[in-house]
C-alpha cells in the first residue's frame, strides 16, 4: 500500500497562489520534514492535504485513493489527522473534553477510553489536568494536548503545524523526542511542518525544502543537512 | 412583604418563558452567528401545531410535544434551506455579516404571514394544563396559580435536560466544539454543518416549548410572539449572547425586575422598561452580565 503522494499540487488565496506545482511522496512510517520559512507555503500545504483549503490543480493521494474534495471530517476517518497551526486546542473545553473530541467520531466508548489512557500515559502532566480547562494550559502543554487529541482518532498519517511554535527550547526538545518514538511506536506516517530544521530534519526520514510556493529542495534528510549550498541559503546557518 | 412575595413568584414564571426563548436564541447564535429574528416565526407556527392538535385532544402535553417536534423540524429546516444555502454563496465580507440577519427578519415576516393566511389574524386559545386561579392560603388568594408552577417546573425540566445533554453527552460536546471552533471541531471528526443543524433543530423544538407555555395563559396569533422574542432577545443580550446559563440568568433578571416595573411603578412603563436595560447592559457592559469567557464555557 502506498502512503502519501502528492503530485503537482498547486493551491491559492484568492489571485496570490500559495503553492505552485509541489509534488512529493512518503512512504508508509516514514516521517517527512517540510522545511521553509515564513510564507513559503507550509501551513497552506497541510491544510490542502486535511481538507481544509481546496486546490487549483494536483492530485493528492493516500493510500492509492485520490483525497481531492473530500471534507476534513471524512479525512479522520481515512486516518489522517491534522493538528493544525498555533496548539490547536478548544480552549473553553476541558483537558478531557478535547481528548474525547477526538474519539467521537469513532464511537467507540471503550477505545477511545484506551487511547486517553494511552496518551495520558505518554504525557503524564495531561493526566493530572484532566478537569482543567484547556486554556489554563502552557504553551507545551497545549500543543501534548493537541497532539494527543489527534492520537485519540488512533491516525495513520499525522499532519503537524509547527509543534515546536512559541515554545520554550527545552520544551521543543520534548516535543520532538516524543514526535520520533511515537511514530516509531505507533508505525506513523507524519508529516512535519517547520521552521525549526535542523530539529525537524533530525528526527526525518525525508526533508522537503519548500521556497514561496515551490519545493526547491527535497531527499534524505540527512543529505540535506549535510549539503552545504542548503545549509547556507534555507537552513540558516 | 406578601405584594414582594406575589411580584417575585409571578416574575420568575414570566423570565422562565423568557429563558427558553434567551435559550433558543444564543444555541443559534454560539453555532451559527446568528441573531435568530426568525425564532418568533418557528415558535409561533410550531405553537399553531399545538393548537390544531390541542383543539383535537383537548390535551395539553400532547400538543406540546407535538409543537416541541413541529419546532425542532422547523428548526432543521431553516438551516438546511436557508443558512446552508445563504453561507455557501455569502463566504465574507458585509454580506457574510448582514444577510443572514436579514434573511431571518424576512423569513419572520414570510412565516407570520403564511400563518395569517392559514389561520387567520382571530385570537386562538389552547386548554391551560392546570388552573389560572391563584393558590389560596386560608383567605388570601396570591396572583401565582397552578399553571404558574407548572410553566417553571417545565421550564425547569427543560433546562436541566439541555444542561445534561450539553454537559453529559457526546452530542453535546460535539455541538459545544462546533460552536466554539469549528475548525478544530472538524479535524477531529466531528461533521459540524450536520452539528449545527441539530443545534437549531434544539433551538426550535425549545423555542416551541416557549409559544406553548405562554400560549397556556394567553391567546395565540400571527404575532402574538412577537414581545417574547423582544425580551428573549433582551434577555440573551443581558447574559452575554454566548453563554446558556447567562441566557437564563439574565430572562431572570429582566423577567422579575420586569414585573416589579409592572407591579410597583407603572404598567405602561413593562415594554420601555426592557429596552433601558438593553440599552444600559450595551453602553456598560457591552458583554453582557455574564459574557466573560467562562460564561461561554458553560
Amino acid at each position: 500500500m502506498s502512503g502519501l503522494v502528492v503530485n503537482r499540487l498547486s493551491v491559492s488565496h484568492g489571485a496570490i497562489t500559495a503553492l505552485r506545482g509541489v509534488s512529493f511522496s512518503v512512504e508508509p512510517g516514514q516521517l517527512a520534514a517540510v522545511i521553509g520559512s515564513n510564507g513559503a507555503g507550509k501551513t497552506t500545504l497541510l491544510r490542502a492535504l486535511s481538507g481544509l483549503k481546496e486546490f487549483d490543480s494536483g492530485t493528492v493521494s493516500w493510500q492509492g485513493r485520490e483525497i481531492n474534495g473530500i471534507k476534513s471530517e471524512d479525512l479522520v476517518r481515512m486516518g489522517i489527522s491534522h493538528v493544525s497551526e498555533g496548539k490547536s486546542v478548544i480552549a473553553e473545553l476541558t483537558v478531557r473534553e478535547n481528548l474525547v473530541l477526538g474519539g467521537i467520531w469513532r464511537r467507540d466508548k471503550a477505545d477511545t477510553e484506551a487511547a486517553i489512557r494511552e496518551v495520558v500515559e505518554l504525557f503524564p502532566r495531561l493526566g493530572e489536568r484532566m478537569k482543567q480547562s484547556a486554556d489554563t494550559l502552557s504553551g507545551g502543554e497545549r500543543q501534548m494536548l493537541a497532539i494527543g487529541r489527534a492520537l485519540v482518532s488512533r491516525p495513520k498519517l499525522l499532519l503537524l503545524d509547527e509543534p515546536s511554535l512559541g515554545l520554550a527550547p527545552l520544551v521543543i526538545e520534548q516535543i520532538f523526542a516524543t514526535i520520533d518514538s511515537l511514530r516509531h511506536k505507533l508505525g506513523l506516517t507524519v508529516v512535519l511542518v517547520e521552521q525549526n530544521a535542523m530539529s525537524a530534519l533530525e528526527i526525518a526520514d525525508i526533508g522537503i525544502i519548500i521556497n514561496l510556493g515551490e519545493v526547491v529542495a527535497s531527499g534524505n534528510a540527512k543529505d540535506l543537512i549535510n549539503d552545504p549550498a542548503l545549509r547556507a541559503a534555507y537552513l540558516g546557518y | 412583604m406578601q405584594k414582594i412575595l406575589d411580584t417575585l413568584l409571578i416574575g420568575i414564571s414570566q423570565g422562565s418563558i423568557y429563558a427558553l426563548m434567551s435559550l433558543a436564541l444564543v444555541l443559534v447564535w454560539r453555532s451559527t452567528r446568528v441573531v435568530n429574528f426568525a425564532q418568533a416565526g418557528q415558535a409561533v407556527l410550531s405553537t399553531y401545531v399545538g393548537f390544531e392538535i390541542a383543539s383535537r385532544t383537548g390535551n395539553f402535553w400532547i400538543s406540546l410535544i407535538f409543537a416541541v417536534i413541529a419546532g425542532a423540524l422547523i428548526g432543521a429546516a431553516v438551516d438546511v434551506l436557508l443558512m446552508r444555502v445563504l453561507f455557501k454563496h455569502a463566504t465574507s465580507g458585509p454580506a457574510l455579516v448582514v444577510a443572514p440577519v436579514i434573511a431571518t427578519l424576512g423569513l419572520l415576516g414570510l412565516i407570520r404571514s403564511i400563518v395569517g393566511l392559514v389561520w387567520g389574524g382571530e385570537y386562538r386559545s389552547i386548554p391551560a394544563p392546570a388552573s389560572k386561579d391563584g393558590f389560596t392560603f386560608g383567605t388570601t388568594t396570591i396572583p401565582f396559580s397552578p399553571l404558574n408552577s407548572v410553566i417553571v417546573a417545565a421550564v425547569a425540566l427543560v433546562l436541566i435536560a439541555i444542561s445534561i445533554l450539553f454537559t453529559r453527552t457526546n452530542l453535546g460536546l460535539a455541538l459545544r466544539a462546533s460552536a466554539y471552533a469549528p475548525e478544530i471541531a472538524r479535524l477531529a471528526g466531528v461533521r459540524t454543518s450536520q452539528t449545527r443543524t441539530i443545534g437549531w433543530a434544539i433551538a426550535g423544538g425549545v423555542g416551541g416549548v416557549a409559544g406553548m407555555l405562554i400560549t397556556s395563559y394567553n391567546f395565540l396569533s400571527p404575532y402574538s410572539l412577537d414581545l417574547l422574542l423582544v425580551f428573549g432577545f433582551i434577555a440573551a443580550v443581558v447574559g452575554g449572547l454566548e453563554s446558556m446559563v447567562g441566557a437564563v440568568v439574565g430572562a431572570m433578571i429582566l423577567g422579575i425586575g420586569l414585573t416589579f416595573i409592572l407591579n410597583y411603578v407603572n404598567t405602561s412603563l413593562t415594554f420601555v422598561s426592557g429596552f433601558v436595560v438593553l440599552i444600559i447592559v450595551l453602553l456598560v457592559k457591552p458583554d453582557g452580565l455574564i459574557g466573560s469567557r467562562k460564561g461561554r464555557r458553560a
